[in-house]
């Protein structure tokens, strides 16, 4: 047999897993000189060089001479190496250790699309052979071949394999990975590498080449439903360009996009390009493009655009087996910053549910931290909602980096959706802003018009504390310096828009807090910069805070807190003014934090410039 | 999807990340192939804008049409065109015989040094490539340098999934490489398939030589090669064993590890 020379049209990364001295290097020494796929010659000068030494001749050493050439003028850190056949490119990366391993299988260094695992027939499923399983159901690979290397030193016994097989799919099951082929091999004799096995005529299925070729590629990223992280927003001209790279799917001029987690829709424009003649109508996954809207509408980075019906998960936690690299050990309830696709929010790790060593992969639980090296199995709490995707359907919205102290610490892929309690309200918020019937005016034309963009002012305290004192003084001094401010008091709605309730629904407090929430959205619609004080609803403030924030996402809401003394303010807390004697200067204070949000625009009447948009 | 095609999106990607993460960015452009590529594929990320100055390091011995060339496309591309240069060092009369690696540190190095410092650039964009020699390999696409510039390539966080270090203490500053994955042979077949234009010194004009590199005057020398068009260049380098700097005479011995330590580009 010759290995084809033609140039590969499709590649494919399989990563082979075995305990060492299981005959990783012997099988790829095998799978080369048996395909013809060795320069010529390279075999004899390597059996000659053994003959010399008076050692008996491994296939092991033919391959690592062979990666060693491979491996001159390429610097990588992870080893791999390149087998072609039948036009497709294998690119095989190798555990050498398992620390460096899963460093690179995790950080992406090398993607497993597809994994070899070898299990000696000699040793039988052992602990090696269960820890790999877990490794691989870690690293979300689910085309798995499973390997039983050494049937010469069981006599190629059917009932030998048999029982290895049987075990080790019964426990692969447990992990939800059903692996392709079982294939019984002798990797030094060549039974079932290449060639079929005479001495196992037992077997009908395929050889380790033929698995290699059953792996699927997977389904090309341009055939997922479309995902496009916005990177920037462009005004270097009169255009309004969209910038970023389409993760997933495709896109094209006239389609109607949904951001997330914003909500917002607008149909495309235009695809813009540099040089490209004529102007391209569409794009797909993998490229770096720019698109303009039919709408003005305020989108910012971190948004993904998808369409209505293939919309990504949001939600402030999530589920994800994170690989740490840093200097410092990840600890539960430290704030960390969380980057996904183009988005990044502060976030902290809510629970540590097992720890796997990188080194034995030993698993560990009850762990209060992550240290480097380590493995875990954890959820994270972000501190507002983000939009992405599981590892097992997206690759690139379904993974995140963490970052401590300026660096990238650790990286990790996304296994579940965690619940938090502001899906109903969040589910509620995206259905409406879906359906919302606009006017001809949009936000951003308010926002030009007024010189100030639409948001929420919401006071916070116990009674006496002087909220509404605060909340008065703010929207006098926001009128006066001619913004479109008013104030929304929750007993207004209480004897007007709740007046038909009954004394027990009254006392519904989440729904109180609820229609509260959606009177205010429309007042955010209308361009106004909503200063509310809020009598409790009978919800800790922080429930309140969050709520009002779920129900007008994405205006920003400012939370200000009052209290008679020094005290923690709630969490969510963006001011906090303890016993204030001077309430201009608080009023003046939450000013500035306007600004400094990009609320207001700097000077009435110049051009606004926002800092970010709505 | 077309390998170039890739190469582009990732690099354009690079450079918007760039952009949005640093306020105070620059390029460095030598006009050179590959930072004028690297030019070409901010006007690509930027759409036909370059929104960062370009900055020249001026050593006074570049060969005289690359100043022609650089003005030319200044003035028709609208760039934002920052030359620097070490005076002092010059009038001094620093020069490459009083050793190569010693003018290179003098008129390059510390002569961008300086204009970092004066202008207080906290990214500077460089278009080396990953494949051009050893040291460079180990590069990342966002690599810290400390206040002196230094580089501790042992000691770099990972570039995890297109995330990059955008963040970074106060006196640091960032050299990001978009173009660290092409190679020679990449650059070529871009500028063909872009049209992109170049200064003739990389052809053979006549006299079966032709600048594969080019750097200063004293410093760079022909090779022999009858190339007279991109696609003669490309097939030659198809075919080539030789290194793409064995025309430049900083490489020889430990010369661009020393001056890459020091914070050479
Ligand atoms: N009897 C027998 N020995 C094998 C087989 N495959 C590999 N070995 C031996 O097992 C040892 C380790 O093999 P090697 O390929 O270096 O393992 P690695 O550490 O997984 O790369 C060597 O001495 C090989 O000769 C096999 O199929 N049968």
């Amino acid at each position: 047999m010759t290995a084809t020379t033609a140039k590969p049209t499709e590649h494919l990364n399989i990563v082979l897993v075995g305990h060492v001295d299981h005959g990783k290097s012997t099988l790829l020494g095998r799978l080369y000189a048996d395909t013809g796929s060795l320069p010529d010659g390279r075999l004899e000068k390597v059996q000659a060089i053994c003959r010399q030494q008076g050692k008996e001749f491994e296939y092991a050493f033919l391959f690592d001479a062979f990666l060693e050439e491979q491996e001159q003028g390429i610097t990588i850190d992870t080893a791999r190496t390149f087998f072609t056949w039948n036009t497709r490119q294998y690119i095989i990366i190798d555990a050498p250790g398992h620390k460096e391993f899963l460093k690179n299988m995790i950080s992406g260094a090398a993607r497993a699309e597809a994994a070899l695992l070898l299990i000696d027939a000699a040793e039988g499923v052992r602990e090696q052979s269960i820890k790999h399983g877990y490794l691989l159901s870690l690293l979300g690979v689910k085309q798995v071949g499973v390997v039983v290397n050494k049937m010469d030193l069981v006599g190629y016994r059917q009932e030998v394999f048999e029982g290895i097989e049987t075990e080790y799919r019964d426990f692969l099951a447990q992990l939800n990975v059903v692996p392709e082929r079982v294939v019984p091999v002798s990797a030094k004799y060549g039974d079932n590498i290449v060639t079929r096995s005479e001495r196992m005529s037992w077997y009908r299925g395929p050889t380790v080449l033929e698995t290699l070729g059953l792996f699927r590629k997977e389904t090309a990223r341009a055939e997922q439903p479309l995902r496009f992280p916005v990177q920037d927003v462009y005004k270097f001209d009169a255009r309004r360009i969209l910038a970023g790279r389409v993760t997933a799917g495709r896109l094209k001029v006239g389609d109607r996009l949904v951001f997330s987690p914003s909500n917002k829709t607008a149909n495309i424009k235009s695809v813009e390009a540099f040089n490209i003649e004529p102007q391209p109508i569409e794009a797909q996954a993998g490229q770096s493009i720019g698109i303009t809207l039919d709408e003005q509408i305020f989108i910012e980075r971190g948004e993904i655009a998808s369409r209505q019906d293939e919309i990504p998960l949001v939600s402030t936690a999530f589920r994800a087996n994170l690989f740490w690299l840093g200097r410092r050990p990840l600890e539960r309830g430290k704030k960390y910053v969380l980057r996904l696709a183009t988005r990044e929010v502060d976030c902290e790790v809510a629970a540590i549910h097992r720890i796997i060593d990188a080194a034995d992969l030993n698993q560990r639980q009850g762990a209060s931290a992550v240290g480097r090296n380590e493995v875990a199995d954890l959820t994270l709490r972000a501190k507002s909602p983000l939009s992405f995707d599981l590892y097992g359907s997206f690759e690139t919205t379904g993974r995140f980096v963490l970052v401590d102290d300026f660096d990238i610490a650790g990286g990790g892929i996304i296994t579940e959706l965690v619940h938090d309690e502001q899906e109903f309200l969040r589910d509620e918020a995206r259905r409406r802003d879906f359906a919302w019937v606009k006017g001809e005016v949009g936000l951003e034309e308010r926002a030009q018009h007024f010189g100030h963009r639409a948001a929420v002012v919401l006071v916070t305290g116990a009674a006496h504390t002087g909220k509404s004192f605060l909340a008065r003084k703010l929207e006098a001094f926001l009128v006066a310096e001619g913004r479109h401010a008013y104030l929304l008091d929750a007993e207004n709605l209480r004897r007007g828009l709740d007046a038909d309730l009954s004394q027990s629904q009254k006392a519904d407090s989440a729904e109180m807090v609820r229609r509260y929430g959606e009177v205010a959205r429309l007042l955010i619609d209308t361009g106004l910069i909503v200063v509310s004080t809020t009598n409790p609803f009978g919800l800790a403030h922080h429930q309140v805070i969050q709520a009002i924030r779920t129900l007008v996402h994405p205006a920003p809401v400012i939370a200000v807190h009052m209290s008679k003394t020094e005290e923690e303010p709630p969490p969510g807390t963006d001011l906090h003014f303890a016993g204030p004697k001077d309430f201009d200067a608080a009023a003046r204070r939450i000013l500035e934090e306007l600004k400094r949000k990009g609320v207001l625009a700097h000077a009435i009447g110049a051009k606004p410039t926002f800092q970010y948009s709505i | 999807m077309n390998r170039l095609r890739q190469l582009e999106d990732q690099s354009v990607y690079i450079l918007r990340e760039a952009y949005k993460h640093f306020d105070n960015l620059a390029m460095l452009w030598s006009m050179g192939k590959d930072s004028t590529v690297l030019l070409w594929l901010a006007r690509k990320a930027f759409l036909g804008h370059v929104p960062f100055p370009l900055l020249h390091v001026d050593t006074s011995y570049k060969i005289p049409a690359m100043i022609e060339y650089r003005d030319r496309l200044a003035r028709e591309w609208r760039l934002n065109l920052v030359i620097g240069q070490n005076k002092e060092a010059l009038t001094a009369g620093m020069n490459h015989t009083l050793g190569r690696v010693t003018c290179c540190t003098a008129l390059k190095t510390d002569a961008l040094k300086q204009l970092v410092e004066e202008k207080g650039y906290t990214g500077i964009i460089l278009g080396v490539r990953a494949d051009e020699e050893g040291t460079r390999a180990k590069e990342r696409y966002f690599s810290p340098r400390d206040k002196n510039s230094e580089w501790d390539f042992r000691d770099q966080p990972p570039e995890l999934w297109d995330q990059f270090k955008t963040a970074f203490p106060e006196g640091t500053h960032i050299r990001i490489h978009p173009l660290l994955d092409w190679t020679e042979l990449n650059i070529w077949e871009y500028i063909k398939l872009e049209n992109i234009p170049f200064i003739d010194l990389y052809l053979d004009r006549g006299d079966g030589t032709r600048y594969r590199s080019l750097g200063c005057a004293p410093c760079t020398f022909p090779i022999k090669s009858t190339a007279k068009t991109v696609d003669e260049i490309i097939e030659e380098l198809r075919h080539t064993t030789i290194a793409e700097r064995s025309g430049r005479a900083q490489d020889e011995g430990r010369g661009m590890e020393l001056l890459r330590k020091d914070g050479y580009m």
